[in-house]
């Protein structure tokens, strides 16, 4: 998809060359676009044409910058280049943001020194200086690079944020620029995606419970559907929201290193508070069996949503996260089996 | 806050201070600053910080620095036991948010 600050563009002509000109403000549509990322609409389409761009009215001497086709990757970094004068070279990575593709390889070494050579990079500016976002990294070979196309790599600062202050520096990064950090604000913008990919999943299961609930010992009864079975959608509701949204907001509060022992405790802590909440208004608490299926439950459903964040998160490893599966997920597992089992045995008693 | 460290003795990162000609890269390219240099060779501070990025291989001149280089995601490392596979980071999912 082509957007619409792309097709506006205005061009450069520079050594012979038509070079598209992009402006360092941020317009409503950018805004918007954004906004719908985060919301997961139409999130993997959100890119620009990989290639060369001008910001102001660069000429040989101006800095080159590497980023990403993902365009919240390409927006950011322009709109941190406000009253300056340069270039952005980017890589074709599918859409995706620079840290993800660097660890998936395509904001790599190969794609990066096939742009340098596409674009004709070496005729468009003097100097032999690429400056790489530092979540770049993992996917390029600064002296690989060097040898292949003689440009040397700076890796600028983990955030674009920081751009200016690291240029103003003389290409500087203070060691706090050099540090991945995973701040609440970095945390909630998060929760959006992750509401709206594990909402399908939840909705089908709930949409089940909501079905079987009218399963009774004389055969079916939508009545009891509706008034079991909506309760029961209510629980598996509260305890999915609570994870989607307090994992993240609470990560550094909640007891532990493992994320599935972080989501037990908000399991307990639904539990606790919506068994001080039904056991007023229902006859929920006096059912023992369906009482011991959601103690298992919502533990169970907790756990996991909130060790799936790992993916999201900034600092969990492979090997630490492949330990926690190995060891959590058999248990979440053996709980929720044993939960629905005690549920559907609740129906018939 | 809290600070954020995962699992402990877990990561799979070894530096060869034998190989190190003390450039500085890993320090530069590491965004949870595993690393610093001393007496001109590479050292590693916190080895439970480490996410297994990989940057630091990747940009190490000398093949100094080995680590098992993956992304820390539960979906991928459970969609690939479940196909058998090598983690599947499919970025449509889920992860990859920012």
């Amino acid at each position: 998809m082509m957007s619409r600050t792309m097709k506006e563009n205005s061009f450069i002509t520079h050594n012979g060359r038509r070079i598209p000109k992009v402006p360092t403000e941020l317009n409503w549509s950018d805004t918007l676009g954004g906004w719908k990322a985060r919301w997961a609409i139409g999130r993997m389409k959100y890119s620009v044409e990989p290639g060369i761009y001008a910001i102001g009215s660069p000429d040989a001497n101006s800095p080159v910058f590497v980023s990403a086709n993902y365009k919240m990757s390409f927006d950011r970094l322009r709109s941190r280049l406000a009253g300056r004068d340069g270039w952005i070279l980017v890589l074709d990575t599918k859409g995706i943001n620079v840290w993800c593709a660097a660890g998936k390889g395509t904001f790599g070494t190969e794609e990066l020194v096939k742009r340098i050579e596409d674009v004709g990079l070496s005729e468009i500016v003097g100097h032999r200086t690429l400056i790489v976002p530092q979540l770049g990294a993992p996917g390029v070979s600064a002296h690989k690079v060097k040898q292949q196309t003689g440009f040397s790599l700076v890796y600028g600062p983990v955030s674009a944020e920081d751009l200016p202050a690291f240029l103003d520096a003389g290409m500087r990064a203070t060691d706090r620029m050099r540090r991945v950090t995973f701040p609440l604000k970095d945390r909630i913008v998060l929760i959006p995606v992750e509401l709206v990919t594990g909402a399908k999943y939840v909705l089908a299961v709930a949409a089940c419970f909501f079905l079987l609930a009218g399963l009774n010992p004389e055969g079916y009864s939508v009545a009891l559907a509706i008034s079991h079975g909506t309760q029961s959608v209510l629980i598996l509701l509260a305890g999915f929201l609570a994870a989607v949204v307090l994992g993240p907001a609470l990560l550094p509060w909640l007891p532990g290193r493992w994320f599935s022992a972080k989501g037990l405790w908000i399991g307990l802590a639904v539990l606790f508070f919506g068994g001080l909440f039904l056991g007023r208004r229902t006859e929920l608490l006096d059912d023992r069996l369906s009482m011991a299926a959601w103690i298992l439950m919502v533990p169970a459903l907790t756990s996991f949503v909130v060790l799936n964040f790992t993916g999201a998160s900034t600092y969990t490893s492979l090997s630490g996260v492949r330990r926690e599966v190995k060891i959590a997920v058999p248990v979440q597992l053996a709980c929720a089996v044993l939960g629905i089992g005690l549920w559907l045995v609740g129906c018939f008693v | 806050m809290a600070r954020l460290e995962y699992l402990k003795n877990v990561v799979t990162l070894n530096l060869d201070a034998d190989k190190c000609i003390g450039c500085g890269r890993c320090t530069e390219v590491c965004p949870h600053g595993v690393f610093v240099i001393e007496d001109r060779k590479a050292q590693i501070i916190d080895r439970d910080l480490c996410m297994e990025c990989g940057a630091c291989q990747m940009n190490c001149p000398v093949d100094a620095i080995y680590v098992g280089k993956g992304v820390g995601c539960a979906q991928a490392v459970i969609t690939g036991v479940l196909r058998g596979t090598e983690p599947d980071c499919d970025c449509s999912k889920n992860c990859c948010g920012s």
